[in-house]
C-alpha cells in the first residue's frame, strides 16, 4: 500500500534542480547564433518625440538592426490591450487609450521603450543604444496621483486623466446610516506604491523559423496561454497556432509576470521581422522602471457605528493610480478585487465605495500580490482599529461584536460577494492564544523597563480567490473566461504525466498537484510528473494569479483523474469478468467486492495501451483524460494576523518581535508549502508596512530605482513567523481548497501599523513606517505632551 | 578589442577562457563556461544571487572582473554538491523547503557555506546578519534560517563525532 500524502509535508519535487544550480530559467537558455536586444527608453516622463536618429547606432560594428516604435506602427501591430472593461457610474465605458508596443509619437513615463537595438552581443547592443539620439519636446508631467485630475492631460481620450469613475453599493442608504449614527470614525490614508521585484528579472528569447512560419517565445510568464492569446488575437503578431510560448522555470512573479509587456512583444515581433533568434534580459534598473507596479491608492473612509459598537455603514472614496497606460488587468484591481472586499469579516449592512482611476506619467500599475485585497483590508482593519480607540473598546472585542458567524453562511455582503463558508472567530481565538494576547501587558511592562515601547496589533482579513466563475467575470467586464484545464495522462507502465494550465513560479505545484493526483490513484508521488508552462504541450490554460491554482487548476485535475478512474472501472470489469458496479477502487487496486479478485492500477493502464484482452466494442484504447473546471463561486480564505512590535525610541527603529498568523485555507494538501506561502506573503506585507516605497518626483523621475533606494526586506529585518490554520473546506470545489498565495500580503500591513500606533500612542502613521517617521512621530508626541 | 587569456581554478578544476577587459566573472561563468547556476539578480552587488567564493572569500560575481580571477580559486554552486551527492546545506534546504522559485537559492547556498566555514556555530541573529546580503522575495527567510541552523547543528554534530 502506498502512503497517502494529502495533508503531508512532502518534500518539494522541484527543489533538487534548484539547490544544485540546475534550474532552467529563461536567461539560462541560449540558441545558436542568437542576437541580443537592448531597449532605448524614455528619459523623460512626458514628451512628444520629435525625431529619433538611429544612424550612428545602426553603423556601430556588430549591430544588426535598430527598430523603433514608428516601425511597429508601420507594421500594423495592435496596441497592448487591457483585459477588463470597466464602466463608470454614468454607464460610460472606461477610457482605454492605445498602449503602443513601443512609443512612436509620444512618451508617457520614464522608462517607456521607444526603440530597440539588436546586436551580436549584449554589450554591443548596450553601447549602441547609447548612440540612439531622441529629440523630445517636453510636456509638463503629471506624476502625483492626488494631482492627476488637475494635471497636464496625458491621453487625448481621457480628459482630466480620468480612466473611469466607478461605484459599488447603496449610496443613499449608506449616507443615511452615517448621518444618523451614534459615532462616525473618519480616516484618510495613502496605500504606498510598491515595486514587485521578483528576484528573476523579466527575460525573453524569441526564435523564428521562416520555413515553417513558427515563432517560439521563451519568456518569464505566469500565464503563457493568455500571453499567446493576447499576442495573436489582439496584437496580431502571428496566427495563434504558429506562436508557441514557453515559460520555463520562472523566478518569482507576484503578479508582475502576468502581464503582456512591451519588451517581450517587441522581441517576438523583431525575431519574426528579422528572421533570427533574439534574446533580452532586463537589468534590475529596467525592472524598477518598467515592471508594472502595485497599490498606489489615496483613500478617505468613514465607518459609522451604533451606540453598542455595531457597524452600521462604511463609505470609501479612493483615487487609484493606473500609471501611464492600462496594463493587462489594471482596471479590475481597484474595483472588483477591492470594492467587493470592503465588507471584510463583518456584518456591515451598508457599504458604498467610489473609485476614481486616473492616469499619471508613471509606470503602469497592475496586480501585485494580493491585488486590491490588501488595499481593502488596510482601509477596513485600520478604520476598525481607529473606531475601537475612539470608543475605548478593545480592538479585538469590537471586531468580535461584528463578525459574521458560522451560522450566517452563505452570507451575502452588500458589495456583491456571497461568502460560502468560514469560521472567523475560530481563527481569531486561535491566533490570540498563539500570540499570547492576554499576557501582552506584562511584556509591554518588561519592555518599558528596558526603555523600549511595545505595541500589539490585530488584523482580520478576508479575500476572494479562485478567479473566477467565467459567467460572473464576463458580466463584470472580463475579456476572458477564468476556468482552468487539466490533463491526466496515465502512461502504459502506470506512471502519470499531469498537465496543468496553471503555472508554478515558486508555488510548488509540481509537488502539490502530484500529491493530489497520486492520492486519487493510490500511487506514489514519485510516479507523477507535473508539466506546465508550454503552449505546445497543453491545449489552453489561464495561468497562475489570484491564488487560483489549486482551487481552480487542482479542481480540473481532480475531475480529469475521476474520468480516468471511471474508465479504469470499465476496463477492470472486463478483465475481472464482472460488472462495473461490483468493483471498488481503493489504494491503487480495483477489487471485486466480496472476493479476492483484483487488478492494480498499473495492470489496468497496461491493458488500456496493450488492448489484447479489452472491451474494444465500448471503450477506446488508452488512459488519458482532460477536464475543464469553471468555478461556481470565488473562494474566501480568511484569518487573523497579530503583530507585536518593539520600538527603540532613540532611533525610531521598529522590530517585529512576534508575528502570528492563523489562516483558514480550506483543505490543505501540503502544509509545509502552505506555510512557506504564508511566510513569503507576510514578508512582503511587512515590507510594505516598514520598508518599501516607490517614489516619483514631480517631474516623473523615479527616485527609487535601485536596491540602494528601494528597501527590500532582508534576513535581518524579519522575525521568525508563528503560523497555524483552522479548516472549513470550500463548499463548492472538489478539492475543498481556497488558495493561500496572497493571504500573507493581505492581512499583515494593518496588523503592523495597528501595533506601531498602539506602541506610540498615536492615531496614525503612514506606510512605510520607517525609523525616521517613527522618530518624528515620537518627537511630535513629546512636544504635544 | 583584444581578449585576455585567463587561467583559473573553478570548483577545483582547471579552466582557461578568453575575456574582454569589461567582462565580469558572472558574464564568463554564465555565458562562456555555461555555469548557469550562478544567477544575476541586480548586477550591482545588492542582491547576492551571483554569490561565489574567490580563494574562499564570499563575493558577488557581478562585481568581479573576469581578468581578476587569474590564478585564483573560484567556487560556485556547481561545486558544492550534485543531485546524487548533496552537501549537508543542500539537504537541509530541501528538508526545510527553504526555497520557492529557486532563483536566489544557489547564491544563498554558497553564502551559507561561507558562513559556516567562517562561523560553524552561528546564533540565529548572526546567521540573519551574514545572509542579509542575499535577497529572497519568496520565503520571508524563515525556512532558510531554519535550514541554516539545522545544517550548522548537523555539521557541528559531525565534527564532535570525529
Amino acid at each position: 500500500m502506498v502512503e497517502q500524502t494529502i495533508g503531508k509535508s512532502v518534500q518539494r519535487k522541484e527543489d533538487l534542480r534548484f539547490i544544485t544550480g540546475k534550474g532552467r530559467y529563461t536567461d539560462d537558455i541560449n540558441l545558436p547564433g542568437q542576437a541580443y536586444a537592448v531597449f532605448v527608453r524614455s528619459a523623460v516622463a512626458h514628451a512628444k518625440i520629435k525625431s529619433i536618429d538611429s544612424s550612428e547606432a545602426e553603423s556601430f560594428p556588430g549591430v544588426r538592426a535598430v527598430l523603433t516604435g514608428g516601425q511597429v506602427a508601420d507594421d500594423g501591430l495592435g496596441s497592448l490591450p487591457c483585459g477588463w472593461m470597466l464602466h463608470s457610474k454614468d454607464g460610460s465605458e472606461m477610457k482605454q487609450p492605445p498602449h503602443p508596443v513601443m512609443a512612436a509619437d509620444k512618451v508617457r513615463y520614464v522608462g517607456e521603450p521607444l526603440a530597440m537595438v539588436i546586436a551580436e552581443t549584449r554589450k554591443i547592443a548596450k553601447d549602441a543604444a547609447e548612440l540612439v539620439a531622441v529629440d523630445y519636446e517636453e510636456l509638463p508631467a503629471t506624476a502625483m496621483v492626488n494631482q492627476a485630475q488637475e494635471g497636464a492631460q496625458i491621453h487625448a481620450e481621457a480628459p482630466h486623466n480620468i480612466c473611469y469613475e466607478w461605484e459599488l453599493g447603496d449610496q443613499e442608504a449608506t449616507e443615511a446610516a452615517i448621518a444618523s449614527a451614534a459615532h462616525v470614525t473618519r480616516y484618510s490614508l495613502v496605500n504606498n506604491r510598491l515595486i514587485p521585484n521578483a528576484m528573476e528579472p523579466r527575460a525573453a528569447l524569441a526564435d523564428y523559423n521562416p520555413g515553417s512560419d513558427e515563432l517560439t517565445l521563451y519568456t518569464t510568464s505566469q500565464n503563457p496561454h493568455l500571453a499567446r492569446l493576447i499576442l495573436t488575437a489582439f496584437v496580431q503578431l502571428a496566427p495563434e497556432h504558429k506562436l508557441r510560448i514557453i515559460a520555463p522555470d520562472v523566478g518569482g512573479g507576484f503578479g508582475s509576470k502576468i502581464f503582456v509587456y512591451s519588451e517581450e512583444t517587441a522581441l517576438a515581433w523583431a525575431a519574426k521581422k528579422l528572421g533570427m533568434a533574439i534574446k533580452w534580459t532586463a537589468e534590475r534598473s529596467e525592472s524598477f522602471l518598467a515592471d508594472a507596479h502595485g497599490r498606489d491608492h489615496v483613500t478617505e473612509a468613514e465607518l459609522a457605528l451604533d451606540g453598542t459598537g455595531h457597524f452600521l455603514a462604511l463609505r470609501v472614496k479612493t483615487t487609484a493610480n493606473m500609471g501611464a497606460y492600462l496594463s493587462t488587468f489594471a482596471s479590475a484591481v481597484p474595483t472588483y478585487l477591492y470594492g467587493t472586499l470592503l465588507a471584510g469579516q463583518y456584518k456591515t449592512p451598508n457599504i458604498y465605495v467610489e473609485v476614481d482611476a486616473v492616469f499619471t506619467n508613471t509606470a503602469p500599475v497592475d496586480a501585485y500580490r494580493g491585488a486590491g485585497r490588501p488595499e481593502a483590508t488596510y482601509v477596513l482593519e485600520r478604520i476598525v482599529n481607529l473606531a475601537a480607540v475612539e470608543l475605548n473598546i478593545d480592538p479585538v472585542e469590537l471586531r468580535r461584536r461584528n463578525l459574521i458567524q458560522p451560522g450566517d453562511f452563505p452570507y451575502q455582503t452588500p458589495v456583491a460577494l456571497e461568502y460560502d463558508t468560514g469560521d472567523y472567530e475560530a481563527s481569531l481565538n486561535k491566533a490570540l492564544e498563539r500570540a499570547g494576547y492576554a499576557d501582552f501587558s506584562s511584556r509591554q511592562e518588561e519592555a518599558r523597563s528596558r526603555g523600549k515601547l511595545r505595541g500589539i496589533g490585530v488584523s482580520c482579513y478576508i479575500e476572494a480567490c479562485g478567479l473566477a466563475p467565467s459567467r460572473m467575470a464576463g458580466s463584470l467586464g472580463a475579456g476572458v473566461g477564468l476556468w482552468e484545464s487539466g490533463e491526466v495522462r496515465v502512461n502504459p507502465t502506470g506512471s502519470v504525466t499531469v498537465l496543468t494550465g496553471t503555472h508554478s513560479h515558486g508555488q510548488g505545484h509540481e509537488t502539490t498537484f502530484a500529491q493530489l493526483v497520486a492520492s486519487k490513484f493510490g500511487i506514489s508521488v514519485d510516479d507523477v510528473e507535473v508539466v506546465h508552462g508550454d503552449t505546445g504541450k497543453l491545449d489552453f490554460g489561464l495561468g497562475t494569479y489570484g491564488s487560483r491554482s489549486l482551487a481552480v487548476g487542482g479542481s480540473a485535475l481532480s475531475k480529469a483523474a475521476d474520468k480516468v478512474i471511471e474508465k479504469g472501472y470499465k476496463i477492470a470489469a472486463h478483465l475481472l469478468e464482472t460488472e462495473r458496479d461490483k468493483i471498488d477502487f481503493d489504494d491503487g487496486e480495483f477489487r471485486v467486492r466480496d472476493s479476492n479478485q483484483s487488478k492494480t492500477f498499473q495492470e489496468i493502464a497496461f491493458a488500456a495501451y496493450v488492448p489484447h484482452d479489452y472491451p474494444s466494442e465500448e471503450l477506446e484504447p488508452g488512459l488519458s483524460e482532460k477536464a475543464f473546471y469553471d468555478p461556481v463561486n470565488f473562494t474566501y480564505p480568511a484569518g487573523t494576523h497579530i503583530c507585536e512590535v518593539e520600538i527603540d525610541p532613540e532611533t525610531g527603529k521598529v522590530e517585529v518581535v512576534r508575528f502570528t498568523v492563523v489562516d483558514d485555507f480550506g483543505t490543505i494538501i501540503n502544509p509545509m508549502i502552505v506555510e512557506g506561502q504564508v511566510h513569503g506573503g507576510v514578508a512582503q506585507g511587512l515590507g510594505q508596512a516598514l520598508l518599501e516605497n516607490c517614489v516619483y518626483d514631480e517631474a516623473g523621475q523615479l527616485q527609487t530605482g535601485s536596491y540602494m533606494d528601494y528597501a527590500m526586506p532582508r534576513a535581518d529585518d524579519l522575525p521568525a513567523f508563528s503560523v497555524d490554520t483552522t479548516v472549513t473546506p470550500c463548499t463548492h470545489n472538489p478539492v475543498g481548497a481556497k488558495g493561500c498565495g496572497e493571504a500573507g500580503t493581505i492581512g499583515s500591513p494593518p496588523a503592523v501599523i495597528n501595533a506601531i500606533t498602539q506602541a506610540l500612542g498615536i492615531r496614525d502613521i503612514s506606510m512605510p513606517a520607517t525609523p525616521e517617521k517613527v522618530w518624528r512621530a515620537l518627537g511630535a508626541g513629546r512636544a504635544h505632551v | 578589442m583584444s581578449k585576455t587569456h585567463v587561467t583559473t581554478s573553478i570548483n577545483a578544476s582547471l579552466h582557461e577562457f578568453l575575456c574582454e577587459p569589461g567582462d565580469t566573472l558572472l558574464d564568463v561563468l554564465r555565458n562562456e563556461l555555461q555555469l548557469t547556476g550562478t544567477k544575476e539578480g541586480c548586477g550591482t552587488g545588492d542582491c547576492g544571487a551571483c554569490s561565489v567564493t574567490l580563494n574562499g572569500r564570499l563575493v558577488c560575481a557581478c562585481l568581479v572582473l573576469a581578468v581578476e580571477v587569474e590564478g585564483m580559486e573560484v567556487g560556485t554552486i556547481e561545486g558544492i554538491g550534485q543531485s546524487d551527492s548533496l552537501d549537508v546545506i543542500q539537504e537541509k534546504f530541501l528538508e526545510h523547503a527553504a526555497l520557492q522559485c529557486g532563483i536566489c537559492t544557489p547564491g544563498l547556498i554558497v553564502s551559507t557555506k561561507a558562513l559556516l566555514d567562517e562561523n560553524p556555530d552561528p546564533t540565529e541573529a548572526e546567521a540573519r546578519y551574514y545572509l542579509a546580503g542575499n535577497l529572497c522575495r519568496c520565503t520571508g527567510y524563515d525556512k532558510i534560517i531554519r535550514a541554516v541552523m539545522d545544517a550548522a547543528a548537523t555539521l557541528g554534530g559531525a565534527k564532535e563525532g570525529v
